[in-house]
């Protein structure tokens, strides 16, 4: 005990030393330390709401956060009686699931392909072509999707009627959107991902191959015992990562794409919209933010997991 | 020390290639290479093709547009569009200064806060490093969510209805940090840090004078990353932005489909020549007009955004 404070003692002087010694340096990360304090510590107390009677009346956030009425579990019980919880949950699960199998395959594929042909003139030109989704935001997006759906005008409907068919109402028809956010999700990101795999196959040391065709294997060969075996711990870490963010859901694809749409929500509401919309046009503070706090915390263990798991296959590429 | 892994990777890519012309049976097939090229020259086509019919659609004569619905070939062309923008769009030109002004001003205080956050930690001598490496790997894990930050950004930090509140939540963040920090750490010599600190330059001076013009690459990526970041934002608009002054562009694209009947409206209780201005208004092409002018920087920069954001990727890629 006597030996502890001690100890708790002399870190004071050099507390202070070590103040001084790294003045400079603490001066130059304190801006960065007190926006991540406002922007990203402060909200944490916001967490609290889900458990409050949560009423804005003046007076100042905190004021009304430690005088309305603690209800605890109450918005959480109302949010999942609710029915469309699970709806919301399942939609977010499936489209995350779905994109991060799409996610590997079609950018592994494509690098695969771009890496393979001769003419590395045509390489990079494919390659800026689809990148440039990547670069559009959702907004602009929805547009120029938009052009292609818009019932009266758009191209799709007057291919369609050219071809003796009936226009489809597109904003209105649940059955195609599922295909259509899956589409556009790969659409808008795969070039982005082919990059991160093509930068990995051309790392791959050149003597695998030199050897791989001293012994007459042939491209196909080479592809499936070299290539492949060498991303596969690029793509484990990516995949795993990958996972832990299965309750996150890309807002504005969800949002912008289908114009928010009422007829689509069925198919298009995921934990994003809904407590965005729950916000925004319902304003009930209470219900939305216990459904925030529950994404959040199943979010935190989904990552906690994965990185325990990419720890045990590659500590290398470990979070923390 | 990038730059060499840069060249050393072209180098491979070249050496390669020469050896691929050398012994043919390492080569694809020309009938496989030609199926490579379709498949990729499909794909890159899909991925450009909707922003390019958006921009026909942009230079279309509305009555021909309205009559025939969107075509890829156009009856009659027009700039119509884009001359109503010049000459009557006022809010359209507005939205433009506001999105320019915020982007400028956020990349500046962005690069300034994730520069000099980044430089701390990537400093070994710093004693505090572990402390504020943890202080931005603890919002990675758990965040309070949508609710929570709309709390806080307009009932604690008043800033709804600010310029400050499209800047602020997005100059900073963990992924860029770790970004740099990293890139600091391979690019900038320890020898160069250390015989500057014997010559008794103060952290200031090393950062401002040595570290910043060395670490230039590292440092454009990031700009990038935030330029792109705050063109493209809609979202924190929509959350925190109702003044009709202050609005970006994404955002007015957002509120178009009202505010364009708005638009119509305002001026047609102006008189007769607000009548005729309104029922000159081109809707449907001026919609098309907007997304490409809120893209076309973009594509200016483009082979800027394209260099950098590939080599912020290989770079981030490395840990420690």
């Amino acid at each position: 005990m006597r030996a502890n404070t001690k100890k708790a003692k002399k870190p004071d002087g050099n507390f202070l030393n070590r103040l001084r010694a790294n003045k400079e340096l603490l001066i130059l990360s304190l801006p960065g330390g007190i926006w991540f304090l406002f922007f990203a510590y402060l909200p944490l107390f916001g967490i609290l709401v889900a458990f409050k009677k949560f009423r804005l009346s003046g007076g100042g956030f905190f004021y009304n956060l430690f005088t309305s009425e603690t209800v605890w579990f109450d918005n959480f019980k109302f949010l999942f009686s609710s029915g469309d919880a699970w709806i919301i949950v399942r939609n977010t699960v499936l489209y995350n699931f779905t994109f991060i199998i799409l996610g590997v395959a079609v950018p592994v594929v494509l690098a695969l392909l771009l890496n393979e042909i001769k003419n590395k003139g045509m390489m990079k030109i494919y390659q800026s072509s689809m990148f440039l989704p990547y670069f559009l935001s959702w907004v602009v997006v929805s547009y120029c999707v938009f052009a292609f759906l818009n019932p009266e005008k758009g191209y799709f409907n007057a291919v369609i009627q050219q071809f003796g068919g009936e226009p489809i109402s597109w904003y209105t028809e649940t059955k195609y959107w599922p295909f259509i956010i899956i589409f556009m999700s790969q659409w808008k990101g795969m070039g982005y991902n082919t990059v991160v795999y093509l930068a990995s196959i051309c790392g791959i040391d050149n003597t695998y191959y030199e050897a791989a065709v001293l012994d007459g294997a042939t491209k196909w060969q080479q592809i499936k015992y070299i290539t492949l075996p060498l991303l596969k711990p690029v793509i484990t870490i990516l995949l795993i990562m990958a996972f832990g963010g299965i309750f996150k859901a890309d807002f504005g694809l969800f949002y912008q794409l289908p114009k928010n749409s009422g007829p689509l929500y069925p198919v298009t509401n995921v934990l994003d919209t809904y407590v965005f919309r729950a916000l925004k046009t319902s304003g009930e503070i209470g219900m939305s933010s216990a459904a925030a706090l529950f994404q959040s915390t199943v979010g935190f263990v989904m990552i906690m997991i994965a990185n325990k798991i990419v720890s045990k296959v590659d500590n290398e590429n470990a979070l923390f | 020390m990038a730059d060499k892994v840069m060249s050393k990777r072209k180098m491979e890519k070249r050496m390669r290639k020469m050896e691929a012309e050398g012994c043919k049976y390492n080569q694809i097939k020309t009938s496989t290479n030609i199926v490579f090229n379709i498949i990729l020259a499909v794909l890159s086509f899909i991925c450009v093709i909707p922003f390019i019919f958006v921009v026909i659609i942009s230079f279309t004569d509305e009555a021909s547009l309205t009559m025939n619905g969107y075509r890829f070939i156009p009856e009659k062309l027009s700039l119509y569009a884009y001359e109503y923008i010049i000459s009557a769009g006022e809010n359209i030109l507005k939205s433009y200064g506001v999105t320019i002004l915020v982007t400028v001003v956020g990349t500046i205080i962005g690069l300034l806060l994730t520069g000099t956050y980044a430089y701390a930690l990537s400093r070994k001598t710093y004693s505090y490093r572990k402390f504020f490496t943890t202080v931005i790997t603890i919002p990675m894990l758990f965040s309070g969510g949508m609710i929570a930050n709309y709390l806080i950004v307009t009932k604690v930090l008043m800033l709804k209805d600010s310029l400050w509140a499209l800047i602020l939540p997005l100059c900073l963040n963990s992924f860029n940090i770790i970004v740099l920090r990293t890139f600091f750490k391979t690019s900038i010599p320890d020898a160069v840090v250390e015989s500057a600190k014997i010559d008794g330059a103060s952290e200031w001076r090393l950062f401002f004078q040595i570290v910043i013009p060395m670490a230039l690459p590292g440092l454009a990526t990031i700009g990038l990353f935030l330029t792109l970041g705050y063109w493209n934002d809609w979202f924190n608009a929509m959350m925190y932005m109702d003044n009709k002054d202050l609005i970006p562009l994404q955002y007015l694209l957002i509120q178009i489909e009202s505010s364009i009947d708005w638009l119509a409206n305002n001026k047609a209780a102006m008189g007769v020549d607000g009548i005729v201005a309104a029922a000159n208004m081109p809707k449907e092409t001026i919609k098309m007009a907007i997304v490409v002018i809120s893209t076309l920087p973009i594509i200016f920069a483009y082979p800027f955004f394209q260099r950098y954001f590939v080599n912020g990727l290989t770079v981030g890629a490395v840990k420690e």
